[in-house]
């Protein structure tokens, strides 16, 4: 076992008076995919806004390489090299698909991710490479948004969602790259509402609901019945 | 040929309003603040210019080396020390806020300078004038309208071909996911804000030449650029020097008609755009 | 059985509503008991505070944030000035007809203002102000550009010697303060209110509910217009002189009401006038320091709003839970028997 490069211990998250998370405990050994798995509502995606500094928490609720971040601000967790793929793709409207893969880079950290290797990850995106980055299609625009948290060449992925309102195909597609992006030492968790998808790509797999951990299992062990109570928190 | 005359003339004013309204329009589209000091900010660059030039003395021209950098750290630490605080859904804070530096600004100029109208001094440069065709063009006035274009010119290439540009348009699209990419947002806004009180100073060495100034004078300078930038339409620098040139022509034209008409005309023409064309003439973005 | 009701009142509400009584009279009787200077000063109070109301009803509820009011503060001194003297109607129905006139010229300033969002609609309130000064500046049958003053034989007019006449100003100006202040308590307590405090707290929840929100916020800014323009009325008929410069002047008619409503407590009924009480004790004494005591102002503004934003009372209010006028409805008998 090796030790985990990121250790969420008891991890409350609050919206204003509302609280989301409640004591959530996980952990993410270095080169894994984890899945998170949980019904609408459930804190999937408080879970990753909190790992990556737009939540902000107590120092030691999330630790990164040993080191507690939970109160650092989002960027400077971007420059400890943490990226997020966010629920919605939320790309620049702004800027160009080429751009919005530039600022991708903006925290200047160094590694095998440039933009050609974006591109021939994703040759789709290089033909439209000016075009604004909300004229694609929901399926491009996912290719941007994974590849715009990949130019920060990052040690931890994020990924909120990326099946959400595309195309089977088209998710197939996506999570056919996926052994292409996670392949080299990258580390992964994966926010998904499709549980088989959920569970073909992950080793580890983690059930929230209602703001806490109710399952968590390996991916080929773990059976269906007990995701179901845990899902639904029967 | 009078009316004519009238016309250039108030073209090339147009260039010293646009010059108000630039630092306006530049921090609205980044930030979607509007600083109602902004025109107490111009006349406090020009008070900076007076001393400047009075203890070094320097030409007014000059003292733009110290007074253009000078505003762009005030402005840096201004945004960081006070104004990021108000940064948010509430559009209270910011403009209570801003109202209260207006005021603050305005009455400590009344201090330190008295309420005694002021000039910058160029020398002779202020009366030179080129002859083209049967019009007199100021030499002064058209390095003012040269100066605005070259400025939004270049604060247009700043945005779309540099990596500040895109760190600017990405704050304004989207703050968190802006920051994700590792920028920090407090920095952004400071440099906004430093960038937009360096162009004000520009303008208010500026005014300062062409005219007198007081203590009091910011709130008439705010009014000018505003109209400049809602004649315009949002979130459009060249609209800006569009709508620069519309209020300076039409307070020329105004007060050819009458010199006591002269500000009520801009006002006129502003209202009037404002209802036929509410969103201005060339908008990219809503209010 | 459960005993649990609705209602607005409070122990502390009701109690200082029973003392209001006997405190207006003591105020109506002020004449009697208050010297020249004191019952000056008392007017200037119950006006800057009927502003005060006011501009907390635009800004605090409606959302509609004007720094151009003194538009209305002049418009009501050269109307006053216009149609008592130009016109020679009595100067007590001048004042509802100003009243009324401003509301009614409120209302195109507003479906061209209403155009403009935040702090753009902010400066589009002083364009206005500004160009009601340019306007009034051109008629030279007020004075033009230095203004005029008020006929002595109005002033003569209004009452039968001196100290009448002081005292009829002082009634007025209480009059027109429990007017505004009794308007906005009773406006707020109605559906409308609560639609204005609903657009306030979530517009698009508003709208959804089927609440105008447009024509709300057009009636709000109407009736301040022509309450605000009553005021300015008094204000002049005080002063006996008007000018341009004086009638719309930024500093005595926005800036200090700005400031007295955010120290009080913007968004309440009781911080205008606790803004303005403490306003005025802070300006009697400190009424030497004169652009220092500005400077002071605006930086205590500025803390506020960045430490304390809802002011003196919002601070005690939230701090305590307590409220003077009734407007927010408590659940009572929760604890008995449920």
């Amino acid at each position: 076992m090796r030790d985990p490069i990121l250790t969420i211990d008891g991890l409350d998250a609050h919206y204003g008076d509302f609280q989301a998370l409640y004591g959530v405990s996980l952990t993410v050994e270095p080169g894994e995919v984890v899945a998170v798995i949980g019904a609408n509502g459930a804190g999937k995606t408080t879970l990753l806004r909190s790992i990556c500094g737009l939540l902000r928490n107590t120092p030691s609720a999330i630790r990164w390489h040993d080191k507690p971040i939970g109160a650092l601000r989002a960027d400077q967790i971007a420059q400890h090299g943490i990226a997020l793929v966010p629920e919605g793709r939320l790309l620049f409207p702004s800027l160009s698909v080429e751009e919005n893969l530039i600022i991708g880079g903006q925290s200047g950290r160094t590694g095998p991710w440039t933009l050609e290797r974006v591109y021939t990850l994703f040759p789709v995106l290089k033909e439209r490479r000016n075009q604004a980055s909300t004229s694609l299609s929901g399926g491009q625009q996912q290719m941007v948004a994974i590849g715009r948290a990949l130019m920060s060449n990052p040690d931890l992925v994020l990924m909120d969602e990326i099946s959400l309102g595309l195309a089977p195909v088209i998710i197939r597609q996506i999570y056919e790259a996926l052994p292409g992006i996670v392949g080299e030492g990258l580390t992964a968790v994966i926010v998904e509402q499709d549980i088989s998808k959920a569970l073909s790509v992950s080793s580890r797999v983690y059930c929230l609901q209602e703001g806490r951990v109710s399952l968590q299992g390996h991916s080929n062990t773990v059976s269906r019945e007990d995701i179901s109570r845990a899902y639904f928190g029967v | 040929m009078d009316w004519v005359n009238a016309v250039v003339q108030g073209v090339l004013l147009g260039g010293l309003y646009a010059l108000f309204a630039a630092g306006l329009s530049l921090i609205f589209g980044v930030m979607r603040l509007v600083n109602i000091a902004h025109g107490d900010l111009i006349v406090l660059s020009a008070y900076l210019a007076l001393t400047v030039t009075t203890a070094l003395g320097l030409s007014p021209l000059m003292a733009l080396m110290i007074v253009v950098p000078g505003m762009g750290l005030i402005g840096y630490l201004l945004q960081r020390a006070i104004l990021n605080r108000t940064m948010g859904e509430d559009l209270l804070p910011p403009l209570l806020v801003t109202f209260g530096l207006s005021v603050i600004i305005q009455n400590a100029l009344l201090m330190g300078y008295t309420a005694d109208p002021q000039n910058l001094q160029a020398g002779d440069i202020e009366i030179a004038s080129v002859e083209v065709g049967s019009i007199a063009l100021g030499v002064m006035p058209l390095i003012v309208f040269a100066t605005a274009v070259v400025v939004i010119a270049a604060l247009q290439w700043m945005f779309y071909h540099t990596a500040l540009g895109r760190a600017f348009r990405a704050t304004s699209d989207n703050q968190d996911i802006a920051q994700l990419m590792g920028l920090n947002r407090a920095h952004v806004f400071g440099l906004a804000m430093g960038l937009s009180l360096a162009v004000t100073a520009l303008a208010g060495v500026f005014l300062g030449i062409r005219t007198s100034f007081d203590p009091a004078a910011g709130s008439a300078r705010l009014i000018f650029g505003f109209e400049a930038v809602i004649i315009g339409g949002l979130g459009n620098l060249w609209g800006t020097l569009a709508g620069g040139v519309i209020l300076g022509v039409a307070q020329t034209l105004g007060a050819k008609i009458n010199p006591g008409y002269q500000i009520l005309a801009g006002h006129i023409v502003f209202l009037v755009i404002l209802a036929i064309r509410p969103r201005g003439l060339f908008p990219r973005i809503d209010g | 059985m459960s005993q649990m009701h609705v209602t607005r009142r409070t122990r502390l509400s009701t109690a200082v509503l029973i003392l209001l009584v006997p405190i207006l009279i003591l105020l109506i009787a002020a004449p009697w008991w208050a010297g020249r200077a004191d019952l000056r000063l008392m007017g200037e109070i119950a006006l800057y505070m009927s502003l005060a109301t006011l501009w907390n009803l635009l800004a605090g509820y409606a959302g509609l944030v004007s720094v151009g009011q003194q538009a209305y503060v002049g418009l009501g001194g050269y109307l006053f000035f216009a149609l008592t003297m130009l016109a020679g109607i009595d100067p007590y129905v001048a004042l509802p007809l100003a009243a009324l006139a401003g509301a009614v010229i409120a209302a195109p300033v507003a479906v061209l203002i209403f155009r403009l969002r935040g702090a753009y609609f902010a400066i589009g309130t002083w364009v206005m102000a500004e160009v009601f000064r340019l306007t009034f500046a051109q008629v030279s049958s007020l004075g033009g550009g230095s203004g005029t003053s008020l006929s002595a034989s109005i002033v003569r007019g209004m009452a039968d010697g001196r100290s009448a006449r002081e005292a009829m100003a002082w009634w007025l100006a209480l009059g027109v303060a429990v007017l505004v202040i009794g308007s906005v308590v009773l406006f707020l307590r109605s559906r409308q209110g609560v639609a204005l405090t609903a657009i306030r707290d979530n517009e698009v929840a508003a709208r959804s509910l089927g609440i105008d929100i447009w024509r709300t916020k057009f009636i709000v800014y109407v009736v301040t217009g022509g309450l605000t323009t009553l005021v300015g009325c008094l204000i002049f008929l005080q002063k006996l002189r008007i000018s341009p410069d004086a009638a719309f002047s930024v500093n005595d008619w926005t800036a200090f009401v700005i400031f007295i409503v955010v120290i009080g407590g913007i968004g309440t009924i009781e911080g205008p006038i606790i803004g303005t009480l403490v306003f005025f004790a802070l300006r009697e004494t400190m009424a030497d320091l004169g652009t220092l005591y500005l400077i002071a102002l605006g930086l205590v503004a500025i803390v506020i709003m960045l430490k304390a934003p809802r002011g003196l009372w919002g601070f005690f209010r939230d701090r305590y839970n307590i409220e003077i006028f009734p407007l927010s409805r408590r659940v009572t008998g929760l604890n008995k028997g449920a």
